[in-house]
């Protein structure tokens, strides 16, 4: 089973972690960035922690063999604090970047006025960078705060199938599914959703346009739920191939979109990048896949 | 008007990219020649836009773009000007870029001295900035920051073979502070890597060149 985790925050994981992963059979991922739990009080606080996932995480991530992408954006929560908004003028410069796949998170926390703005904006950013854009879906009032998301993507001229609506269960995945967007399904050990309501979501709509994604972070969060729901497919009667279509060719069709792609050569998820990776460059071909 | 050694010959560099790489190459090239200050722009995407991959003697092509560009940049800047450009692009890079103002600095002229970008790159545990900080331009860093980054290179695994001027530049406080680091390691039972006696060896050579140096005529600068 070859994964690719399209949410996952590496920075807040161990070693151990990433050898778990490797073991389970995940060659790439893409971390967002969000909030980091402590809340930051300046733009230098942001610029340091981009750089840290276009530095060191993916060195880091190269050493276990696995493919590290990021998204880059002012998150919801921290839009409501005018001491980081100044953060916007300065995500051009990382919206260049290779192996920037997405503006993301991005949409709302507590559908402030503030935390509209700083969407619009970057939903505006995503169009002139081309890049998809992943959007956060609120953790209160979510069907509430998913269909004026929905609403401000449709303004903003970004195709739905530049855009994944993040963090979905049974009450919002209809509206998002409708509206022609990707729909990103974040499985928990308790909270969002889990891997057996994942696949009678599966089960009643299908594969199409489905990211299933771990989310671990700093919380009680879990970075194989991605494999145990490949391992829950089957046992639902999914084929080897739906567990791969779900679990790597959709992650890598979305983010392809923004061809920053940095992914094996061969394509078979089998990389080993870990002992070029230490030194002289990387054997990771970057550029999207077909 | 600055001149910077490029990483690979112009025609090397051309052989290597195909020929939708080497269209954007003359094109991103020519952007940066006429205006400098939109390296900012061209940097962080031209090895998506020409090619990347490696090359021979461990050199990947998409550092020779980079450098490549800085080097058409530099014909339109003053030393100080390329100077901060570059300090910019550090600032600025992700590793891949950072890696490759390294590797500009190792081409630039004497007068550009990028002596804070190496120390940055030495305070990194990315040992592939580790060790381009430790080529040509290295000869900028003070004696202590230049013992530390070769001890560096032992302890992270970056072949000595990175260092530029080894031989010339190893004396007895490296090699005081290298056997240190080698009894650290026997101590704890673990291997001794190989590259230890060829620093110890360079460290040799040259006392045996000027047996008459005193320790404290050791530090130049």
């Amino acid at each position: 089973m070859r994964i690719f985790d399209p949410h996952i925050h590496m920075s807040s994981r161990t070693t151990d972690d990433y050898e778990a992963m490797h073991a389970a059979g995940v060659r790439a991922l893409v971390e967002p960035a969000f909030w980091l739990g402590q809340p930051r009080t300046s733009v230098g606080s942001f610029t340091d922690y981009f750089d840290a996932l276009v530095g060191w995480e993916r060195f880091r991530a190269a050493q276990f063999g696995i493919a590290h992408h990021c998204t880059i954006a002012l998150n919801p929560k921290e839009a409501n604090d005018p001491r980081c908004v100044e953060v916007l003028d300065v995500l051009p410069r990382y919206l260049a970047k290779d192996g920037v796949v997405a503006v993301g998170e991005v949409g709302f926390d507590s559908m402030t006025v503030e935390e509209e703005k700083a969407f619009v904006r970057q939903l505006e950013l995503a169009v002139e960078f081309e890049l998809p854009a992943m959007v956060h879906t609120p953790h209160r009032d979510k069907e509430q705060g998913t269909r004026r998301t929905l609403e401000l993507v449709e303004q903003s001229g970004l195709a739905p199938g530049m855009v994944v609506v993040d963090h979905l269960n049974e009450v919002t995945v209809d509206q998002v599914d409708e509206a022609g967007c990707w729909m990103g399904f974040s499985i928990y050990p308790d909270t969002k959703m889990d891997e057996h309501r994942m696949v009678a979501i599966l089960q009643r709509r299908g594969l199409d346009r489905v990211l299933v994604n771990s989310a671990a972070d700093w919380g009680r969060s879990d970075p194989l739920k991605t494999a145990k729901t490949g391992a829950a497919m089957l046992d639902a009667g999914f084929s080897e191939d739906d567990v791969d279509r779900v679990l790597w060719r959709n992650p890598v069709e979305f983010f392809g979109q923004s061809g920053r792609l940095m992914l094996p050569a061969d394509g078979s998820g089998d990389e080993t990048a870990d002992a070029s990776a230490t030194f002289e460059g990387n054997s990771i071909l970057r550029g999207s896949r077909d | 008007m600055t001149d910077v050694r490029p990483l690979v010959d112009d025609d090397d560099l051309l052989a290597a990219l195909d020929e939708r790489g080497r269209e954007e190459w003359r094109s991103l090239s020519a952007q940066v020649t006429d205006d400098p200050g939109r390296l900012d722009r061209v940097f962080p995407a031209a090895a998506r836009r020409t090619g990347r991959g490696p090359l021979d003697d461990g050199v990947l092509l998409e550092d020779a773009v980079r450098v490549g560009l800085v080097r058409s940049a530099a014909q339109g800047l003053s030393p100080d000007q390329l100077l901060d450009e570059l300090r910019e692009l550090y600032r600025y890079g992700d590793n891949d870029e950072k890696r490759a103002v390294l590797h500009a600095l190792n081409g630039a002229p004497d007068e550009v001295d990028g002596t804070d970008v190496l120390l940055d790159a030495l305070r990194t545990n990315d040992t592939r900035l580790v060790a381009a900080a430790m080529g040509p331009h290295s000869d900028h860093l003070d004696d202590d920051a230049w013992r530390q980054g070769v001890l560096k290179c032992l302890f992270t695994g970056v072949p000595v073979t990175a260092v530029t001027g080894l031989r010339a530049r190893a004396d007895g406080q490296l090699a005081d502070m290298v056997g240190r680091y080698r009894r650290e390691r026997e101590a704890a039972g673990r291997d001794v890597p190989t590259d230890v006696q060829v620093v110890l060896d360079a460290c040799a050579g040259r006392a045996q060149q000027q047996p008459q140096q005193q320790p404290q005529q050791q530090k130049d600068s």
